[in-house]
């Protein structure tokens, strides 16, 4: 059993108790505590299973790197999966769950996959589950998904508050250890900003634990004089709970901060620093030993963490198993809490030095040269047996214990060097991969972008941490390089070293890769799964690589290393998100009239960011008879509709005529001030990009109405022609589509409509078709074009925004008198169907150039040039089989499928039927009651009166006449009244 | 969000950690023209009582300003009233020069941020760094997903984005002023 201790536990508050629950069992812990030291405070050593094997999973470490103590955290809206225990700092009423484990933790159906470890190596799934092919999508994955997986998926909408914030700093320093402490200060004092950032509640780091002399002091005094110094300095920030996660080019960071269970329950720190230091420690590493994975094996420094710090026994008896001198403070501090250490098994053949000396001089007994090579106890370590390091695994002792405290040495946490692609070295040393500070990620000014100072570079001595040294290489004597022990186990005993706990990768499985050719050390990874787990390999890179060495014949450094990439340690999507959830999940543009609208009870169309109204449907009207009654009505009568978000861009300068020849298709520089004139955009490839009827407002001045979905992207198209390469051209832009509301009067009783609000003569003498003219109706001041896309007489009326709602009003009242209903987009585009008027979007999509389209007549044949002219000379558009736009008229009537292909008899390459042309609109024509539609059809405009045929997704045909696409009024005489 | 009035309603106002509001926005025109253009300054000094600001400035002149948006582009602030005389007299004052002069007063919406942790609002919105923000500058920038542009002004901090997506930054700034999203330590520890 573990248990809580009368004495240790620097960081708990012994006068307050916490509840909470396990599994649904009521446990209590200390303010302080983590999820972690609080189970084991409560003898809970057992926590979860493994992903594939199901095997009973311990605690193993006391930080980010805790590959095993994975648990479901809260119920309903705060749910959240695969939260560490060792990170989760205990609160009231805190509600944890295991996984990966049915029906219970202590009894679980899945282990049963564990029997069966010897049919399920590595790249197993590969192998078995190839054939045949559509089992896997059907069969195979559906069940292996059901029957793995950690934690639970949340079913319910996430009820906490997250938000963002952004952050600059000349100086952000990673770690809140000694090392981070000395290099904030010294950043500090030379007058930087500085962002001081540490993951864990608490500051020092490790050295609070290890307990040596920082500077003559002890650490906790050391580090509250520093922590003083930085917190009176204003330029300082100092940030505890808040996980660096990332680095990204240009020095943007990441991080997220824990704000417990105050409103805002996370925050994500998008920080833009001038430069990063990385003072982020280093991880101990597991030792390969059999049964490594039994619960109560765990690594030494957690061991000694979880007394220190929360006064937790791992166990009265604790055998300690290392390669290195930092495994003996763990002896020494149990021994110090009157706990057993009955042995030190050191791998190495001979030890001596001041640490080992001092365990000896304690009593302790040290065996060098020896290993484990048995573990028994299933859901909890019962004792070892010892063997020889360099042996076969014969057990010469058996040792009764509950807990196995392991060091296979230390890694260095590079992932800040290496985020932004900053090189590694192997340090013989070590026995682990160091940032090269010869080669670090470089920031815009060429200097390096991140410095590693502390245990993250390979610096354990604290003054060397503290002063930020760099590592010197080849320093000490080489270390063991990391691998399985004993060092000649045969295969049985490989198969039961654990490298990769969460996703049961062993050393056997590696060495298998090995033997299936798999060399580097990307693909072994993505083979085994070595490393792919929630904690990303923090305990296992260094051991996997190293058997994946010694199975190829190389050294670790030979192997290389996997990629570290952002994150560092798991962020929760909820702060990724941040605000944008809801109603401000994207920015919805209203327009002036919007609130009208929803009040009229319209239907929306999304129109870029835009909401248009689609119909107003009135009581008991489908969307079908709304529709039809609005386009009745406005082609008989009269109708209104908010065309606000079409674009409108002013263009003005001595210029501006040559530049909107070079910009439109048609000339633009000879229309007559206050007269309109239809245009084509092309892109320089020639295809059509967008269209809309631009209007003189003067001697240099023009006024382009764009699409609505296009009005930013062309006003930035045409500043892009300007500063780039028209530089020299004088002309001004802007984009006053938000200045001005848009008002369309539609249909044969429109004129009497303006009359009756008056302030303007619209009579046809006035303001014929295709003129514009400036006023004010009833006092507002208007400019009204007399345009049309319906091919109704037609007023488009654009008045200031803030005045748009309040004419609006008035011109629905003045219409009342004639019948005036507002219409919706819906039918607009039927209207404009019925014209044969093209739309941006359905005639064209990026593979039509305006020639296709009939539109020759707005295409200047006697301008040198203009945007998309040498595009659509190419041979190409010429030539004489080109779908080209006609309307189609369906035998019966109905109306034709969208976006349907018209098929032919003829079989292609991979036989297929041939298509001939494509439906591009299709509506149903309330005006002509039948179907109508536009296509794109090889030879369409030779092919008049052909019949084609209209494939429908069941299979069947539609056959239909090609016609001219004007169904209506195709002489204009409606519109020119 | 139960306050999500139209636009052309009464101004609203909310009260979190900082102070947020919504005034009707002041008159504005767009000015373009090159920096050196002959009588720009004088045409500017008439229009808003200020000098022609410099890179990134913004310059006051009680309920004027005038501020610097590109190196050929100026935004006038004067009173709503004044906007139709003040086009008269840049027409007048540039005429013959290559200029081009918009009002744009309806094109936007303008909110206010007071209160002495009115920065924090700001910078969980806008990737600017707002805690040096000095006063006499504007920053063309962002709030969340859409443009904005801010200044230091009367102890607090007004900010102008486009009219239609003046809800969506009412929202934001709301949402970010709310109470408990404050950017300090949210517990302080040893």
């Amino acid at each position: 059993m573990t248990a809580r201790l009368a004495t240790f536990g620097r960081l708990i508050d012994r006068s307050a108790r916490i509840a909470f629950t396990f599994d649904g069992q009521s446990m209590t812990g200390h303010p302080g505590d983590t999820l972690a030291s609080a189970l084991l405070a409560n003898g809970q050593m057992l926590v979860g299973r493994s992903f594939k094997y199901h095997r009973p999973r311990g605690i193993l470490a006391s930080g980010a790197e805790e590959p095993n103590a994975l648990v479901n955290l809260g119920q309903g809206g705060t749910f959240e999966p695969n939260q560490r225990a060792t990170t989760t700092e205990l609160a009231e009423g805190l509600v944890a769950e295991s996984q990966n484990r049915w029906p219970s933790l202590a009894f679980d159906i899945g282990a049963l996959n564990a029997r069966l470890a010897r049919f399920l190596p590595a790249g197993f799934y590969y192998k078995t589950f190839i054939h045949p092919r559509p089992f896997w999508k059907h069969v195979f994955e559906p069940v292996i998904r059901r029957a793995a997986g950690l934690g639970k998926a949340p079913k319910d909408r996430d009820a906490d508050r997250y938000d963002q914030a952004y952050a600059h700093c000349d100086v952000l320093v990673v770690g809140g250890g000694i090392a981070g402490i000395a290099a904030a200060r010294r950043a500090a004092a030379g007058g930087k900003r500085v962002i001081l950032a540490e993951m864990t509640p608490h500051w020092g780091g490790r050295a609070p634990v290890e307990g040596e002399a920082v500077e003559g002091r002890t650490p906790a005094d050391w580090i509250a004089a520093g922590l003083a110094e930085l917190s009176a300095n204003p330029n300082v920030r100092l940030m505890t709970r808040t996980l660096v996660a990332g680095l990204y080019d240009h020095g943007y960071v990441l991080a997220e901060e824990t704000r417990g269970h105050g409103p805002v329950v996370k925050r994500l720190w998008r920080i833009r620093a001038g430069q990063v230091v990385a003072a982020n420690g280093a991880h101990e590493r597991p030792v390969p030993f059999p049964g490594n994975d039994v619960p109560g094996v765990m690594l030494a420094s957690a061991v000694r963490d979880y007394l220190v710090n929360w006064g937790i026994s791992p166990g009265d008896r604790t055998v300690i198993l290392t390669d290195n001198d930092s495994a003996y403070l763990t002896a020494i501090r149990l021994a110090e809490a009157g706990l057993i250490v009955p042995a030190v098994l050191d791998l190495r053949p001979v030890v001596q030095g001041e640490l080992p000396d001092r365990v000896r001089a304690m009593g302790i007994r040290v065996e060098p040269g020896r290993c484990i090579v048995k573990v028994r106890g299933g859901a909890r370590v019962a004792g070892v047996g010892i063997g020889l390091a360099q042996g076969e695994g014969a057990v010469l002792e058996e040792i009764a214990c509950e807990c196995v405290a392991m060091s296979g040495g230390w890694t260095p946490a590079v992932h800040f060097h290496s985020h932004c692609g900053g090189k590694l070295l192997w340090d013989e040393g070590l026995a682990a991969f160091v940032p090269d500070p010869a080669r670090p990620a470089l920031n815009h000014d060429g200097r390096a972008l991140v410095t590693t100072v502390g245990a993250a570079a390979g610096v354990f001595d604290t003054a060397g941490a503290v002063a930020g040294a760099a590592r010197v290489p080849g320093q000490g004597a080489p270390g063991r390089i990391p691998g399985p022990v004993p060092v000649a186990a045969p295969p049985a005993l490989r198969a039961k070293m654990w490298l990769d706990f969460q996703n049961d990768v062993k050393v056997s499985d590696v060495e298998l890769a090995a033997r299936e050719g798999y060399v580097s050390v990307e693909h072994t990874k993505r083979y085994t799964t070595l490393g792919m787990a929630t904690d990303q390999g923090k305990t296992s890179n260094i051991n996997g690589l190293s058997v994946l060495g010694a199975a190829t014949g190389r050294a670790p450094q030979a192997v290389g290393t996997t990629t570290f990439r952002p994150p560092f340690a798991p962020v929760t999507i909820g702060a990724l998100a941040g605000e944008a959830r809801g109603d401000l999940f994207q920015p919805l543009r209203r327009t002036p009239l919007h609130g009208w609208h929803e009040k009229a009870g319209a239907t929306w169309e999304p129109v870029g960011l835009w909401r248009r109204p689609y119909t107003f449907p009135r009581a008991g009207e489908t969307t079908a008879q709304s529709v039809e009654r609005e386009i009745n009505n406005t082609r008989e009568g009269v109708g209104i509709l908010d065309a606000s978000t079409l674009g409108k861009i002013v263009v003005k300068g001595p210029d501006a005529g040559r530049f909107l020849d070079m910009l439109y298709t048609g000339v633009m520089s000879t229309l007559p001030v206050g007269r309109c004139r239809y245009g084509l955009m092309c892109s320089e490839q020639g295809f059509l990009m967008d269209d809309g009827v631009v209007a003189r407002l003067g001697p240099d001045e023009w006024l382009c109405h764009t699409t609505s979905g296009g009005a930013d992207r062309i006003h930035g198209w045409m500043e892009d022609w300007l500063q780039c390469e028209w530089w020299d051209w004088q002309v001004y832009t802007a984009n006053l589509t938000e200045q001005f509301g848009q008002i369309a009067v539609v249909g044969p009783k429109a004129r009497a409509v303006l009359e009756a609000v008056g302030g303007m003569d619209v009579s046809r003498e006035a303001l014929p078709f295709m003129a514009w003219a400036g006023g004010s109706l009833d006092g507002h001041p208007v400019r009204v074009f007399r345009i049309s896309f319906s091919g109704e007489l037609s007023y488009e009326i654009s008045v200031p925004s803030g005045q748009t709602l309040a004419l609006w009003e008035k011109l629905v009242a003045a219409g009342m008198a004639h019948g005036i209903m507002p219409y919706g987009t819906e039918a607009l585009h039927v209207m404009r169907a019925e014209k044969g008027f093209i739309m941006i979007g359905d005639e064209t999509d990026g593979t039509v150039i305006p020639q296709d389209l009939g539109l020759d007549w707005a295409i200047s044949k006697k301008k040198p040039d203009y945007l998309g002219k040498r595009g659509q000379e190419r041979s190409h558009f010429h030539k004489a089989d080109r779908w080209k736009l006609v309307g189609l008229d369906a035998f019966d009537g109905s109306v034709l499928p969208e976006g349907a292909y018209l098929v032919t008899e003829r079989i292609n390459a991979n036989g297929q039927k041939e298509a001939e042309g494509r439906v591009t609109s299709t509506y149903y024509s309330p005006t002509l009651k039948r179907g109508i539609a536009m296509a794109l059809v090889a030879r369409g405009p030779q092919r008049m009166g052909e019949t084609v045929h209209v494939g429908r997704i069941d299979g069947t045909r539609v056959p239909a006449r090609i016609v001219n696409p004007v169904f209506y009024d195709p002489k204009g005489e409606r519109q020119d009244v | 969000m139960s306050d999500s009035m139209d636009l052309d309603a009464a101004l609203r106002s909310f009260d979190g950690f900082a102070r947020v509001s919504q005034p009707e926005a002041p008159g504005m025109i767009s000015l373009r023209a090159k920096t050196g253009t002959q009588g720009l300054a004088k045409a500017v000094k008439s229009v808003t009582g200020t000098g022609l600001p410099g890179q990134r400035a913004i310059l006051h002149d009680g309920p004027r300003a005038a501020a610097w948006m590109s190196p050929d582009e100026w935004l006038l602030i004067l009173p709503r009233a004044d906007v139709t005389a003040a086009l008269a007299t840049l027409s007048a004052a540039l005429a013959g020069r290559h200029h081009l002069a918009a009002e744009v007063s309806d094109a936007r919406a303008m909110f206010r941020i007071d209160g002495a942790l009115a920065a924090d609002v700001l910078a969980k919105l806008t990737p600017a760094d707002v805690a040096h923000l000095p006063a006499g500058e504007i920053r063309r920038s962002r709030l969340a997903q859409v443009a904005a542009a801010f200044w230091r002004e009367g102890g607090g901090i007004s900010v102008v984005t486009f009219r239609s997506v003046g809800d969506y930054a009412w929202g934001l700034l709301v949402n970010a002023a709310a109470p408990g999203g404050e950017l300090g330590p949210a517990r302080q520890d040893a």
